[in-house]
């Protein structure tokens, strides 16, 4: 166990070096110069090449990887070209709101996806079963930033129940424990939770009728064993990997949210990052993603090692 | 079609030609089976109209997608001569519509398509060679792995700018790793078979047992995965768009036509959703398909 915890350690050692390497190489990448949106139209070579020393864009690549490198380590990601300010103070705020709408979601999808994987899984009526995968599969394919808009449409314009952008009264940038508050979390939440629900439901499903479909459970059912105690040895043989697949969801969510957040105006990480690219602000877009990017490798990090604390036969695979 | 008779694979003596043939008998299988299911002819018969509609949409569009017309703005659906309604502009819905099917297909599957071939070679030739090449090539595929995949997408194309080009490149560059990963894992199995063993006894060269032995084996599981990537990639494909990092205006695409349309909300509720419509009919389509054709290939034996 800790053998491979340890192993599973160092193995994210070079994806992250990798990780910001890719993140790094984004300013180079840029067509232009990464100082070009800052400078004046007619900025002469030598106001512009002071621009580009203040920012230490003057130095050889390797130099300039490992002194980001240095200073992200400690929590500095440079300054963010458009408003001047530190990277992390921006992104901080915008990823904990981009974190109460990903925890939200996964709740939701959590509950109403392993019910219907449940229901699925379990009944043995042809038409419980077509109508749950059915279901799921429009929550895979579904536009969510599409169903977002068809919400508003429904809920915000049609039936006037909801408000259909924003996080709070009067565009606030912080969340508060209040009614009015959890109103604007809804119709997000609930659009963002569509795919991890057609997923999980998906999942469960195969994976209960895979398990039923186990020697072992008919070895229980023949010994006489009640239907309740059999679904609770189907349960614990289908949950590991089910976890994993809620885990790996979760990750992609809070990457993956940029449209939705776009749609209802949440001020999250999309937000942020659609900010910094209609600007072309690269400082604050390669911090953000950097950010992001590293919750994903730790989310990763803490549901293999949870699976195999859960599960024996992960570790002697 | 379907009264395809049961073309027993012909016994070649030549073990290239004989490869093929079982190929083509087991496709042929596959097709059958999708063939059968109605679910998966519905969505072939949906898509196939979509795709037409956008290659024929010069000839069976009704009106020009590009003319404007400030005083017939946003009108609704089955208002004279606009079945279904105009945009924010005056221009024909179902014109662009239609239109549109151009840009977001070829967005959606090209990606898909390139991603297939590169991700494809360098699994393979990960798998085939094993320890250092595979792990040279797999530690880097891990990495851009590691991004989760709209973020990587929209970054990408938010860094190399807004356009139909550097959209598809970044997309190609989200679909990559997991193409990657299912090939390299496939030839990993593929690899110490006693036919590949064989082969490489007989002295064939490395090459040619890729070509010959191995990309046979492995085209099958690989397809079947690229086929669920297509309607992921439609989606990002018009997100990408939807964020104005995709096609630009004046060009009818699904994704833009939703992002300009979104202003109109409030005014013309069901003309600002109607291109969601096409993005997800397409998607769900696709999925479905994808499904389809996974039983299918699961019936190996």
């Amino acid at each position: 166990m800790h053998f491979y915890v340890l192993r599973r350690l160092l193995y994210t050692v070079p994806i992250i070096v990798g990780v910001t390497l890719v993140c790094f190489s984004f300013i180079h990448l840029a067509p232009g110069d990464p100082v070009s949106a800052v400078l004046p139209e007619n900025a002469t070579a030598e106001v512009a090449a002071q621009i580009k020393a203040a920012y230490g864009f003057d130095r050889p690549l390797p130099i300039q990887y490992l002194k980001w490198l240095w200073n992200a380590a400690s929590g500095d990601f440079g300054m963010s070209i458009m408003s001047r300010r530190p990277v992390l103070s921006e992104v901080m705020p915008a990823v904990a709101n981009t974190a109460l709408l990903a925890v939200t979601a996964i709740i939701v999808s959590f509950v109403l996806g392993i019910s219907l994987g449940l229901i699925a899984g379990f009944s043995d009526r042809r038409i419980t079963d077509r109508s749950v995968t059915a279901f799921a599969t429009i929550g895979i394919s579904v536009p969510h930033y599409w169903l977002g808009m068809v919400m508003v449409v429904l809920f915000a314009v049609l039936f006037r129940v909801l408000p259909a952008t924003g996080m709070g009264p009067a565009g606030t940038q912080f969340w508060h424990f209040s009614v009015d508050d959890f109103r604007h979390l809804v119709l997000p939440a609930l659009t963002l939770a569509m795919i991890p629900t057609g997923v999980l439901a998906r999942s469960v499903r195969a994976m209960v009728a895979e398990v039923r479909r186990q020697e072992f459970v008919q070895t229980l059912k023949g010994k006489g064993l009640r239907r309740g105690r059999t679904f609770v040895h189907i349960i614990k043989n289908a949950a590991p990997p089910i976890m994993a697949i809620m885990g790996l969801q979760f990750a992609q969510l809070l990457g993956g949210s940029i449209l939705v957040e776009t749609v209802f105006a949440w001020p999250g990480t999309g937000f942020l990052l659609n900010a910094a690219i209609t600007t072309r602000d690269l400082p604050l877009l390669q911090g953000a993603v950097m950010v992001l990017a590293m919750f994903f490798v730790l989310t990763n990090l803490i549901v293999d090692i949870l699976q195999t604390a859960v599960d024996p036969r992960v570790r002697r695979s | 079609m379907s009264a395809a008779t049961e073309a027993a694979p012909i016994a070649a003596a030549r073990s290239g030609t004989g490869g093929r043939r079982r190929t083509g008998g087991y496709w042929r299988r596959v097709g059958r089976h999708v063939w059968r299911d109605k679910v998966a002819l519905l969505c072939c018969v949906i898509l196939a109209a979509i795709t037409l509609a956008a290659i024929f949409a010069p000839w069976i569009a009704p009106a020009d997608p590009y003319k404007t017309s400030m005083l017939r703005r946003l009108q609704p659906p089955l208002t004279g001569n606009y079945l279904l309604g105009t945009d924010e502009l005056g221009r024909d819905l179902l014109t662009r519509l239609l239109y549109g099917g151009r840009v977001s297909l070829s967005m959606g599957l090209a990606p898909v398509v390139l991603a297939t071939v590169l991700g494809s070679a360098l699994g393979i030739v990960a798998g085939y060679f094993g320890r250092h090449i595979n792990m040279a090539i797999m530690r880097v595929v891990d990495v851009f792995y590691a991004f989760p995949s709209v973020l990587l997408a929209v970054a990408m194309a938010g860094v190399l700018g807004a356009g139909i080009f550097n959209s598809l490149i970044s997309l190609t560059l989200v679909f990559i790793p997991p193409i990657a990963r299912v090939a390299e894992s496939v030839t990993t199995q593929v690899r110490n078979q006693d036919y590949v063993e064989a082969a490489r006894a007989t002295g064939a060269s490395a090459p040619r047992i890729i070509l010959q032995h191995v990309l046979a084996n492995v085209t099958g599981p690989i397809l079947t995965y690229a086929s669920s990537l297509v309607s992921v990639a439609i989606i990002i494909a018009s997100g990408l768009s939807f964020l104005g990092l995709g096609a630009a205006p004046p060009i009818a695409d699904w994704g833009l036509m939703l992002n300009t349309l979104r202003q109109a909300i409030y005014v013309a509720p069901i003309n600002a959703v109607l291109p969601g419509v096409m993005i997800f009919a397409t998607s769900v389509s696709f999925n479905l398909l994808s499904d389809s054709l996974r039983t299918a290939m699961d019936v190996r034996a």
